[in-house]
């Protein structure tokens, strides 16, 4: 036993070593549908190791409070892992987020008031002084990042669940407060660095970091989730990696890197889809571009849209052989998955081509949708990407819009003087025929009128997700007996 | 080498890898990655371990263990999820 303790507590890194291996092989395995199972288990496999290695240590007094917390967590854990609606996902991820940001800034905290250097800390080949100063330098960083963090998710986790409204909240003279915030928090971070037997400076940084956390995430609107949820995984990994410079924990360190730069990668992913700025999203500029002013739409539509029945719709379908659909968050929020999967499985099972055509922004975070969908059994290879869908759509006998309207908007492509212009968009006006099933004319985020709507290939179903989803299917089913 | 300069230097080579490596992660698993990444991240949980160890207030104490149970609630509920999403994941079975 004595002989192991010393091993993990000299060899620390080398155990984080295999644990960034099996991540990174984890990760790499996640590129596929078919071997990503394997990959998280991999993943996890490699967590045990940093665990088992961690509990090891020497200098650890007791171990009762942490065999507690490690049962309670994992039972919690586990019991909402399995509890959770799939259409919750995001808010799911905005806690996981919030307790990332927690961990970080706790940890951080505890280990500043316990007055003593880490021990890796210690073993820098610098003077007391210095030593010291760099340890508070990066408590201070880390307290900064965890908090801010903690309460930027705690907002959106408040705004996923509708506790409060999804509308951007935004103070007057928003970007100067948020600036006076941080001049407010790099002061108390020199002052925590440099005097750190002040408690009062690191109070000064979390209430600060709260109060900026707070105002940059109230900001943002309903419809940019999927941008905040991508940088917030940026922000997990920039909690974990500057703990890791608190401790000199070259685990952390790693690993914190590697989440930084899946959430970058996403972040970027999710700004072109939508259309905004990524290095401005970065500095904190998540709020949209001033929206064109709603347009009066109803010059826009009059005389020229034309609306079909469910039984027209069916017989169109009975006559195509190649199926696109194009499902946006309104079919999940109507809960019309399995409608949808049920009219998937009828059309397939006559040998019709049916695929799902996935814009990137389609759920309401990177992926969401894909989710949704497999959830109710679509096999994972009908589900297309935006690229693939686009090369498909012009060979499409009938694309089947269900609760998207911006992501099929045409003007995306050529109309300058819209929000939209430049925004990549499933070309759903290629295909043959279009069939558009929306409650009404109102527009999306965007606020501006769709010209699909009115395109002479283009019919609308004026009916709810779901019951109009049945309906199709029903007609059809009787038009085939 | 200074150890500072070191850890940096492991920073920007995972951050790379990181990059190679999840570039290549398709659209359709965006989700389980994302959520496989907080559950990454939250490696953090290791240093929630040492700390709620060595406390040694009841202030320091009390914090250590609710970073600790936030951590393992991450790690645990993190992985089962992805797992559970993964699992939905199926290839098509009618494949002619």
């Amino acid at each position: 036993m004595d002989f192991l303790r010393n091993v993990a507590t000299e060899y620390q890194t080398v155990f984080y070593l295999f644990t960034v291996i099996f991540f990174i092989f984890g990760l790499k395995l996640l590129t596929s549908a078919k071997t990503a199972r394997k990959g998280n288990l991999l993943s996890a496999l490699g967590m045990l190791i940093a665990i088992t290695a961690t509990l090891l240590y020497k200098g650890i007094l007791s171990y009762d409070l942490i065999i507690i917390g490690l049962v309670i967590g994992s039972i919690i854990g586990v019991v909402s892992a399995y509890a959770v609606d799939m259409r919750a996902i995001p808010q799911f991820v905005a806690i996981l987020n919030g307790f990332g940001g927690g961990v970080s800034a706790l940890v951080a905290i505890v280990e500043f008031l316990k007055g003593e250097l880490p021990v890796n800390v210690q073993k820098l080949p610098f003077d007391e002084a210095t030593k010291a100063m760099y340890f508070h330098g990066a408590v201070a960083l880390d307290m900064f990042v965890g908090t801010i963090t903690f309460w930027g998710s705690m907002v959106a986790f408040a705004k996923l669940q509708r506790l409060i409204t999804e509308r951007p909240i935004v103070l007057p003279a928003k970007n100067l407060i948020n600036f006076l915030l941080l001049v407010g928090i790099i002061v108390f971070a020199v002052l925590l660095t440099l005097y750190p037997q002040n408690i009062l400076y690191m109070i000064g940084i979390l209430v600060l970091a709260s109060l900026l956390g707070l105002s940059l995430t109230l900001a943002v609107g309903g419809a940019d989730m999927p941008v905040v949820i991508s940088l917030f995984i940026s922000y997990a990994g920039l909690s974990a990696g500057t703990l890791g410079f608190v401790f000199l924990n070259h685990g952390l360190i790693m690993v914190g890197a590697l989440v930084g730069a899946s959430g970058l990668i996403l972040t970027r992913i999710m700004a072109k889809s939508m259309n905004r700025d990524f290095y401005g999203i970065l500095l904190g500029n998540i709020t949209p571009p001033e929206m064109a002013e709603s347009k009066d739409s109803k010059d826009f539509y009059q005389g020229k849209v034309k609306s079909t029945t469910p039984e027209e719709v069916a017989m169109i379908l009975e006559s195509a052989n190649t199926i696109a659909i194009v499902p946006g968050y309104g079919l999940a929020v109507a809960q019309a998955q399995s409608a949808v999967r049920d009219l998937y499985n009828e059309l397939t099972k006559d040998g019709k081509e049916v695929y799902f055509a996935i814009h990137p922004v389609a759920g309401r975070m990177p992926g969401h949708m894909n989710v949704l969908l497999a959830e109710v059994d679509i096999p994972y290879d009908k589900l297309k990407t935006l690229e693939e869908s686009n090369d498909l759509l012009p060979d499409t006998d009938v694309a089947i819009v269900v609760g998207a309207n911006d992501v099929v908007n045409p003007m995306a492509r050529d109309a300058k003087d819209t929000p939209i212009y430049g925004m990549p968009i499933l070309d759903v006006d290629k295909a043959k025929t279009v069939i558009v099933i929306k409650r009404s004319l109102a527009p999306g985020f965007a606020g501006i009128p769709n010209p699909l709507f009115i395109k002479e290939n283009t019919l609308m179903l004026f009916a709810d997700a779901k019951p109009g989803l049945s309906e199709i299917l029903r007609e059809y089913k009787e038009l085939k007996s | 080498m200074d150890p500072i300069i070191a850890a940096i230097i492991l920073f920007v080579l995972a951050l790379i890898i990181g990059f190679e490596v999840i570039t290549k992660v398709p659209p359709i698993l965006h989700t389980p990655l994302v959520v496989a990444s907080h559950a990454m991240a939250s490696i953090m949980v290791v240093s929630a371990i040492e700390v709620t160890g060595k406390a040694n207030t009841s202030l320091t104490t009390i914090l250590a263990f609710i970073a600790l149970l936030m951590g393992t609630i991450n790690v645990v509920g993190g992985y089962f999820i992805a797992d559970r999403m993964l699992a939905m994941f199926k290839g098509d079975k009618k494949k002619k």
